[in-house]
């Protein structure tokens, strides 16, 4: 019997990789290593309907197909390791898979917050199921929630804990929350709509050090100010889950670079046959824009790498011709991201975080409205609220 | 022939859907999603695709 391809990670990436090997002809052994207890499950609601309902695993779990009953997940075990050379991964149980193909889809976790007190109950991060059930039970009508980190993670909560009855204040580091994907303008109105929800927001500073006996009290920020905290939400950004390939030739500066081929790249940039990477852990290049390559945290993106991924590593099983094909094919999937904050409707294709300027393409700011996003006078991305099928119109121009 | 169900209590309309299935999710002029509920057997490639590019997961194929 042939070696198995090895994923590790089994969130969406490590699913959608699975299923598309088998869509594209594999039939060999395929063993997915994943260091939570769960079958893979949809993220996307995490920061909304998770924390908003009693959610539990099964509503949203990935549904299991056919083509993928006999893949070996073995869950809630980490790679601690890996031998790209001999082709072997290492499992925290001390387990060594043998592999024919690697394929790492590690993904991200969240930073969190470096002060001294850290042991402190009530601080949580929105990243896992469990992480957000958690959340869930300390989101009591009344409590006073503390949110550091403006970004989409930390504002989404914010619209969640309002609705819940909490009182909320979102502490970031920027002018403006969203600020990079947004735009000057449009992260403007969302804060000004957060506002109006009874949001309270601390820019520019930073949390600096935690109070409290056993469980976190109050937050000192450090612009003097210390704010009273029943539940803290820590929302600040993330790290590329890479430590367990470090002494690999592999470039880890942030992720694991690849080519347009999703082949993991030696540290002299020539790529791995074997060793792939996909998803949010992988930095790859996009034409459409330009030849920096990048790692991409949308949710689209491990279903669209995995799929790239598993035409190339069918096409070397079948033939170097096939490979050469194939990997020659150009790879540039459309970036998109949504995000739903009270009954605001945010959706965008493209990489808008790119832009030097935005302009309001369509509609009315105050209301429903369409951003175009510009990098040197060239469209970058587009941006709506509500809007859904303007925004649409323009999704061709990322292709 | 295979049936396409929507669970419009998830669906929140983002649209994904309509572009790896053109011809069974369209948005309509109030931006919300419709469906043909019934497709021809071709379609299934597209509408498996369009599951997976669901965000809230809402898309089934019922066999």
């Amino acid at each position: 019997m042939s070696k198995p391809v090895v994923i590790v990670g089994a969130s969406m990436g490590g699913l959608r990789m699975a299923e598309a090997l088998r869509r594209f002809g594999y039939a060999g052994p395929i063993t997915v290593i994943g260091d939570e207890p769960h079958a893979p499950y949809n993220r996307p609601p995490l920061s909304k309907e998770v924390l908003a309902a009693e959610v539990s695993h099964e509503a949203v779990a990935f549904p299991q197909r056919p083509a993928t009953a006999d893949v070996n997940w073995v869950l809630g075990t980490r790679a601690v390791s890996a031998d790209l050379d001999h082709h072997t991964v290492t499992d925290s149980n001390g387990e060594i898979h043998p592999f024919g193909t690697l394929v790492v889809a590690t993904g991200l976790r969240p930073k969190r917050l470096h002060v001294a007190n850290s042991e402190l109950a009530g601080r949580h991060a929105v990243r896992t199921l469990d992480d957000a059930i958690a959340l869930r039970a300390d989101l009591q009508p009344g409590a006073k929630v503390v949110i550091v980190g403006a970004g989409f993670i930390g504002c989404e909560v914010a619209a969640t804990a309002r609705k819940l009855g909490c009182e909320v204040t979102i502490v970031g580091p920027g002018s403006l929350p969203m600020l990079r994907p947004l735009g000057h303008e449009l992260a403007a109105e969302m804060m000004r709509r957060h506002v109006e929800q009874g949001v309270t927001f601390r820019m520019k500073t930073n949390a600096v050090d935690l109070v409290g006996e056993t469980r976190v009290t109050a937050v000192v920020l450090d612009d003097g100010t210390t704010l009273d905290c029943d539940v803290l939400v820590e929302s600040i950004g993330s790290h590329a889950n890479t430590e367990w390939l470090e002494g690999c030739d592999l470039d880890l500066s942030s992720g694991v670079l690849t080519d347009s081929s999703m082949r993991a790249l030696r540290v002299d940039g020539t790529p791995w046959e074997t060793v792939f990477a996909i998803g949010d852990v992988a930095r790859f290049p996009n034409p459409t824009f330009g030849d920096e390559s990048r790692r991409i945290e949308h949710w689209n993106i491990p279903t669209d790498t995995a799929k790239r991924a598993a035409q190339v590593i069918t096409a070397g099983f079948q033939s170097p011709e096939d490979l050469e094909r194939v990997a020659s094919e150009r790879f540039a999937p459309i970036p998109s991201f949504w995000s739903d904050q009270y009954d605001n409707h945010l959706l965008a294709y493209g990489l808008t975080a790119l832009a030097d300027e935005s302009r309001l393409l369509d509609g009315d700011i105050s209301a429903d409205c369409v951003f175009g996003y510009y990098r040197r006078g060239e469209m970058v991305g587009v941006c709506g609220i509500g809007l859904r099928s303007v925004v649409q119109g323009y999704r061709a121009a990322f292709a | 022939m295979i049936k396409v169900n929507v669970d419009m209590a998830k669906c929140q309309h983002y649209g994904q859907c309509v572009f790896e299935a053109p011809d069974v999710f369209t948005l309509n002029a109030d931006d919300k999603l419709e469906y043909v509920a019934e497709v021809d057997d071709s379609e299934r490639a597209n509408v498996e695709a369009a599951i997976d590019v669901c965000p809230m997961q809402a898309i089934f194929i019922v066999d």
